[in-house]
């Protein structure tokens, strides 16, 4: 999907905990989350806490999508 | 008689499902689930069986890696097993990065099994074995015994023949061999043109493989005022599921949606992605969705607006078809609104 969209001409980041597998596939802007079941939240910490890695990681996916790149990237969280 | 090791999830380990991913690894003297299975016509005695978690591997893979290489310090082993794997993209991988971990430190051959669809395939094929599975389970008895074939051939120390032949994927390994009917290249490339000549078909002896990459989009210019959508394949969706989408081997998608909400509400949306235990995200649907930090961030000026629509689908075996097609099928509305960049969320 990441790559029709692309395709199509839009920038995107995915968003995943895979890195290795959306490396394989041709993401070309990679933002690491922390897990599969809760890629944006560990339901074992504090709301506070979850709300902050949430905030920080999607607003690190914005700024991909607004950063030059030569080539695939994964963006450091 | 020589002896083998097998790597199995936790699922075919009878530990549980979903909510049983997490399980650390955890090695059993003899044969669980499938090993029994191997073990009927293995020309080795199965020793052990290994199980583990297919998150555990995913999200703490070098641990996992470490935890596993231990328990098999010191054990005797001529052959180690994984799988198979059929489509199921996290076993895949967990098969290919332990079967990779045992073969660099303990130098035994190593072999899995994977459906074509598994991105476990692309990333591992150059470094084992992997022979050609079926998509599901029920596939089992089938993929065991290709398995096995190839694994005796191995144990036997037989010549292995090239891919096609054996049924693994092709690991990019150029080997000479003499054709028994002995046509000099020469001939054979002669008669590969003429049929080209003549429209006909024919196979090439050297088959260039094709990488599918696409050119990296243009960065977005200004981001203060770009116009941001949100994608997922992680399955939230609102809590009747409107859309009838499949839990698993998605065709169908939907938007939904979020002009004016600040977050995802628990027991208005959840997750019908049946890859994954859903407990987290259908407390917080925002944990796969982040649509609160997508507005509080639009509201302190980070980006321009937010598309007032997020899409989603599920992508556990989801095949790639399927996926490329749904995409090509959201990308008009990106386009209508004027979308500047996307952000894609996946589990």
């Amino acid at each position: 999907m990441v790559k029709e969209i692309e395709k199509a001409g839009f920038p995107i980041v995915q968003m995943c905990n895979l890195i290795p597998v959306a490396k394989t596939v041709g993401s070309n802007r990679i933002v690491p989350t922390i897990s599969i079941p809760y890629p944006l939240g560990d339901p074992g910490t504090p709301k506070e806490e979850q709300w902050k890695l949430r905030y920080h990681r999607t607003k690190v996916a914005l700024e991909s999508l607004a950063t030059d790149i030569k080539e695939q990237t994964v963006f450091k969280v | 008689m020589k002896k083998a090791i097998l790597y199995i999830n936790q699922f075919f380990g009878q530990i549980g499902g979903e909510d049983k991913a997490d399980f650390e690894p955890e090695i059993r003297e003899g044969q669980v689930g499938p090993g029994i299975e191997f073990a009927k016509s293995l020309n080795a005695e199965l020793t052990h069986t290994i199980i583990c978690g297919d998150n555990f591997m995913g999200s703490n893979t070098e641990e996992a890696v470490k935890i596993i290489l231990e328990m098999l310090e010191g054990k005797e082993m001529d052959l180690f097993i994984a799988g198979p794997a059929f489509q199921a993209g996290r076993y895949g991988v967990a098969c290919g990065t332990i079967c990779k971990a045992v073969k660099e430190k303990f130098g035994v051959p190593v072999v899995t099994s994977m459906n074509v669809e598994n991105p476990g395939v692309e990333m591992f094929k150059k470094d084992m074995y992997i022979l050609q599975g079926g998509n599901i389970a029920s596939r089992m008895r089938k993929d065991v015994k290709a398995m096995v074939s190839l694994c005796n051939k191995i144990l036997n120390e037989e010549e292995i023949g090239w891919a096609e032949k054996e049924g693994y994927f092709g690991r990019g390994v150029r080997k000479q061999i003499w054709l028994e009917e002995g046509t000099p290249a020469s001939v054979r490339m002669v008669d590969m043109l003429l049929k080209k000549l003549n429209g006909e078909s024919f196979e090439t002896e050297l088959p260039i493989p094709k990488l599918d990459r696409v050119p990296i989009a243009d960065a977005i210019k200004d981001l203060k005022s770009a116009r941001i959508a949100l994608v997922t394949t992680g399955g939230i969706v609102p809590v009747d599921n409107p859309d009838r989408i499949q839990s698993a081997s998605a065709t169908r998608w939907g938007r939904y949606d979020i002009g004016v909400i600040e977050a995802l509400k628990s027991g208005e949306y959840k997750t019908i992605h049946a890859g994954f235990d859903p407990a987290a995200a259908d407390a917080d649907p925002n944990v796969i969705t982040p649509v609160d930090a997508l507005q509080v961030l639009q509201k302190e000026g980070v980006y321009g607006s937010l598309h007032p629509f997020f899409y989603s689908t599920v992508g556990t075996g989801t095949t790639q078809a399927e996926a490329e097609r749904m995409a090509r099928e959201i990308v008009p509305y990106l386009k209508e609104d004027k979308v500047d960049g996307v952000i894609m969320v996946s589990t």
